[in-house]
């Protein structure tokens, strides 16, 4: 029962974390066709603001609740700017190329971000466990559990469902969906599509930095972290489908739970269990599962 | 999409087989350096082989890994160090495994095709890690190996390694011109141009992609036991994405237009990780990742344009 239990929780925290790094990467490649190898980058740089930040904070000795607002003033400064800068500086002079030649861009750019990231935070650990056990534990079905990670899934579903209505509901949102839909057309019926890309673009990079300062406070930030995180990432849009955001947060369920499962039933195949969702769902639908469908050219 | 050309393939390799006799020449941490890159560089062509069918695997890493493990644990668990029966070994198992994967991944196409082979790709990554048995992430050495009996003094084997590699790599080459020139071959091009067409004329789009599958398969497990061969060790790395991820990049900048290109273009890369690695330990792939986008930036249709715009004007 006890084991039951920790497997609902684990997968259901686990999902809302792949949920956080997976959908900006779904966003991204659902607008602007890229497939951003730099998430993983974007993931750890976030990690590592809010790990400086939280340490210039707590050293000032400023309340401990109030440090979730810097969290979340840290994400959002340098998700934005990080962003635009990417965008404005690099990809926009190379949009309109190949798919694939756009995958070994942001490559490059991971390779360079991931240097860049050891030689300005150095080589060495950081750790702000603060944050994580400022809630305490909470008992459910006799496992007690920590309350920063319910939270976190209370944060990918405010932030999944904030996107979704962002999507549907607002003015720029509709034009980003016509700019999936059509880029072409909806350019010469006015809509500004550099200002789409560079928004999506920064949106995008916003969740990724978001799900790294969330888990900063929960692991030792150290170089290498974006690398997992990207290939993660990878998996759990997959199998949603490419581009699509419910199916980020179902890739995201399915992959949570697959890798809970195996924690606690079969440890030993933690680590590729991901993998294997992804390969299964391939072989039965090979677009992903919400994967938007296309008409055969002749 | 560039229209291939490949009647001057015997000119090249001739040229690729004289620079490879010239480097006999040269200094020894060089020479190691592109008898290791030859052996990747039978990856990146593997992936080149593909792209002509508009296939880009980002998981071309498993048949290298798999032919490097495959020389590796027949020479450990089973004592047979023996280069003339280890290499077709290694050869035969990257084919089995690209023959049942083949029936499954020709079935994809775009990045869908890239992804699938890449979750494969790390499913053995997966695995190799948890394998105690195996040296997990620090993999295994692989002792010496003989070459028909005979196992050469320490002093020339490193020249013994070298010429192996050379004539096999050589003889792939001139093996993929000719599996390129052939029918097979030349219908990669019109799968990746327009495979409903394709269908109308009567030849099975799928047929053609799996047995590109299958010669890519060869080509990386040839590589990967040339690997294993050379540095005599083995590890899970040889199946990471990153590692997949150069092989693409070599493949694409490349281009398409000869098989020698991706074996040079190898090198190249290999040249500047080393060099870069050597001016700024703690910023290589800074210094790596600058040059790929500069590549990308300026010669957008690789290497190769170099070298065949000039044969045009």
């Amino acid at each position: 029962m006890l084991k039951f239990v920790a497997i609902m929780l684990d997968g259901l925290n686990y999902a809302a974390w792949l949920f956080l790094v997976a959908v900006g990467l779904t966003l991204i490649y659902g607008v602007m066709r890229i497939l951003n190898i730099a998430h993983g980058a974007f993931y750890a740089i976030g990690a590592y603001a809010c790990a400086s930040a939280l340490g210039i904070y707590y050293t000032l000795g400023l309340p401990g609740a109030l440090a979730f607002v810097a969290m979340g003033v840290v994400a959002l400064v340098v998700g934005v700017v990080l962003g635009l800068v990417m965008e404005r500086g690099v990809l926009r002079f190379l949009y309109g190329k190949d798919e694939v030649l756009m995958v070994l861009v942001t490559y490059a750019l991971f390779l360079i971000l991931e240097d860049g990231v050891k030689l300005i935070w150095g080589v060495e650990s950081y750790f702000v466990w603060q944050p994580y056990a400022h809630f305490g534990y909470l008992e459910i079905g006799g496992l007690p559990y920590q309350v920063y990670d319910l939270a976190m899934v209370v944060l990918a579903i405010v932030l999944g469902v904030g996107l979704w209505l962002w999507l549907v509901k607002s003015r720029m949102g509709r034009m980003t969906t016509a700019v999936v839909a059509d880029r072409e057309i909806s350019a010469a019926m006015g809509i500004n599509v550099t200002r789409i890309f560079a928004t999506t673009f920064a949106i995008g990079t916003a969740f990724a930095v978001v799900g790294g300062v969330v888990t900063a406070p929960k692991i030792a930030v150290t170089p290498g972290i974006g690398v997992e995180v990207i290939i993660l990432a990878f998996a759990v849009v997959v199998i949603g489908g490419l581009g699509s955001i419910p199916g980020a947060a179902l890739g995201a369920l399915m992959a949570g739970y697959a890798r809970a499962l195996c924690v606690h039933l079969a440890p030993e195949y933690e680590l590729f269990a991901i993998y294997a969702v992804m390969a299964i769902v391939l072989a039965i639908r090979p677009h992903g599962l919400f994967a938007r469908t296309s008409g055969r050219k002749i | 999409m560039m229209k291939t050309d490949f009647r001057k393939e015997p000119l090249y390799i001739a040229v690729l087989a004289g620079l490879l006799c010239l480097a006999f020449f040269l200094p020894s941490w060089m020479r190691f350096l592109l008898q290791t890159a030859l052996a990747g560089g039978l990856v990146s062509l593997g992936v080149v082989v593909q792209m002509r069918a508009g296939l880009v695997n980002f998981g071309q890493g498993l048949y290298y890994c798999l032919g490097g493990y495959a020389v590796g644990m027949l020479a450990v668990k089973l004592g047979i160090t023996e280069t003339v029966i280890l290499l077709p070994a290694a050869v035969i198992v990257a084919v089995i495994a690209g023959g049942t994967l083949g029936l499954l991944l020709s079935r994809y196409r775009e990045i869908f095709y890239a992804m699938l082979s890449l979750a494969v790709s790390m499913i053995l990554y997966g695995l190799l890690v948890k394998a105690a048995s195996l040296g997990s992430t620090d993999g295994f050495n692989v002792p010496p190996l003989s070459l028909f009996g005979w196992t050469p003094d320490r002093a020339i084997h490193g020249d013994v390694n070298y010429i192996v590699t050379v004539v096999l790599v050589v003889l792939a080459c001139i093996a993929t011109a000719r599996y390129l020139m052939s029918g097979a071959g030349m219908l990669c091009e019109a799968v990746a141009e327009n495979e409903i067409r394709l269908q109308y004329l009567g030849a099975s789009p799928r047929r053609v992609v799996f047995i590109s599958i299958v010669v890519a398969a060869a080509l990386s497990g040839l590589g990967g036991g040339l690997y294993a061969m050379s540095i005599n060790h083995v590890d899970p790395l040889m199946t990471n994405w990153t590692t997949s991820g150069g092989f693409v990049f070599v493949a694409l900048l490349a281009g398409r237009g000869s098989t020698i290109a991706p074996v040079l273009g190898f090198f190249l890369l290999e040249l500047v990780r080393t060099v870069a690695l050597d001016v700024a330990p703690n910023a290589w792939q800074l210094i790596l990742g600058l040059v790929m986008l500069a590549v990308i930036l300026l010669l957008p249709d690789g290497l190769w344009s170099l070298i065949s715009r000039r044969a045009k004007s």
